[in-house]
């Protein structure tokens, strides 16, 4: 006896298997496309048409030179019908090879407009399960013929001109300082940080990693400027008034990372620089935070650090990073 | 080893999307709960064990490109935590188990 057989994804879920997020994340650029690009887009240019008096023999001859499973029959540019491979055999077992292609084709066909989007088309197949659809313009003319094999290639065509933009705006990033001609020119981002904001926690040194990443820094190096970012961000945010700014200036052969605020100050900074000093609150420590790590990460991770504050007025920190050749496979 | 053995054998509980884990080759373990001991202790590539739930450990985890974050003790991550986590690319694993015995584990299983 045989055992059960495990139901297939179809008849498990219906024709739809359900969508994870990242297949969602795929479909619906496909799905945008199949929006954005319309039925002229993407159809071949020329279409082969034959007349309804013409014999069925005819017919099967123009498939097997076009090598194709279709064909529109055409009156006086008006589109009467289509005839296609199936069509000709039942001619060709009822020994009718010889009729004209009226007799055999189907009559009225089913067709779309060349300015509707392809999902127009899409919705046609999938409903009716016909492989190809006459294609007219706005009066009535036929222009072509689209099949399924004629949107997938569509499809494929725009990605690929999607994937070819991005990596065009990724040169143009990492470029950017050939490009433009100075006697020195510096990029410089500039992040608000708010006081007692840890949900955005790290928003701002992620930015400034993904920047220098565009940007063609080596890896490594945006990691370092990451850590240190993300050490003075945490200190704008847990050790500040009322926040301050965080600032990226990117050199030709330096980053500078800064951090200013205006208040409290630090009262002795040889303190503060010593491993494990903290004047962090019990609460922000049971966050993880206030270890009185943080500057002592910043100085290990950087090629100089200067803090200067006055106490009552404000602290400004300054990180600098040097870069090397081999930092600099872009921009930097 | 990779993370897929590491999530049967501890039987760790996925908290963020699931993907292909068997792709991902841990290189090793760090745990602590202080953020600068993180940034400054981990490895990249690490599994990072803490009872830290809250949003910050995301961004400390992308910075520091650690393989995935173990949280221990069921500390549970509110929603919008484990949404940053999908968004930024980190992994969020979860046990009701001690750090402790997460590292013991991880050390039995071979991460020395």
């Amino acid at each position: 006896m045989n055992a059960p057989r495990p139901p297939t994804e179809q008849e498990k879920f219906g024709r739809h298997r359900p969508l994870t997020d990242r297949d969602a994340h795929e479909i619906n650029r496909v799905e945008e496309l199949s929006y954005d690009l319309k039925i002229h887009e993407i159809i071949a240019a020329e279409v082969v048409a034959i007349a309804p008096d013409a014999p069925l023999s005819d017919a099967l001859d123009l498939l097997r030179l076009h090598r194709i499973s279709g064909l529109p029959v055409v009156d006086e540019e008006n589109l009467v019908g289509i005839i296609s491979v199936e069509d000709i055999l039942r001619a060709l077992q009822n020994g009718e090879i010889h009729l004209p292609v009226k007799n055999y084709m189907s009559a009225d066909p089913v067709s779309v407009r060349a300015s509707d989007s392809i999902v127009e088309a899409i919705k046609i197949f999938t409903e009716t399960g016909l492989g190809r659809l006459p294609v007219l313009n706005e009066n009535k003319r036929l222009i072509g013929i689209i099949t399924k094999g004629d949107i997938t290639r569509g499809i494929l065509r725009a990605v690929q001109h999607d994937y070819q933009e991005e990596e065009v705006r990724r040169y143009r990033a990492s470029h950017l300082f050939e490009d433009i001609v100075s006697d020195r020119t510096t990029l410089v981002l500039r992040y608000a940080i708010q006081a007692g904001d840890f949900t955005h926690g790290g928003n701002a040194s992620a930015n400034i990693k993904r920047a220098l990443l565009r940007l063609g820094a080596n890896p490594q190096l945006a990691r370092r400027c990451g850590i240190a970012a993300y050490e003075a961000e945490m200190n704008l945010i847990i050790h500040t008034a009322k926040g301050g700014v965080l600032k990226l200036e990117v050199e030709s052969n330096e980053i500078v990372i800064s951090a200013a605020d205006d208040g409290p100050g630090i009262e002795d900074i040889q303190k503060v620089l010593q491993p494990g000093y903290s004047t962090a609150s019990d609460q922000i420590r049971a966050m993880g935070f206030g270890a009185g790590m943080g500057l002592v990460n910043i100085q290990r991770t950087v090629d100089a650090m200067e803090l200067k504050s006055a106490p009552g007025k404000g602290s400004k920190l300054i990180m600098r990073i040097a870069m090397s050749a081999d930092d600099k496979k872009g921009a930097l | 080893m990779n993370l897929q053995h590491v999530i049967d054998a501890l039987q760790l509980s996925v908290l963020t999307e699931a993907r292909d884990f068997s792709a991902i080759s841990p290189s090793g373990g760090y745990a602590s709960d202080l953020l600068s001991c993180v940034m400054a202790g981990t490895k990249k590539g690490a599994l990072w064990i803490t009872l830290q739930a809250h949003m910050n450990i995301v961004a400390v985890a992308a910075l520091t490109e650690v393989a995935a974050i173990v949280i221990t003790e069921n500390a549970q991550p509110e929603s919008a935590v484990i949404a940053k986590a999908d968004e930024q690319n980190v992994i969020l694993l979860s046990t009701p188990k001690t750090s402790y015995e997460i590292c013991g584990a991880l050390w039995e299983i071979g991460f020395r």
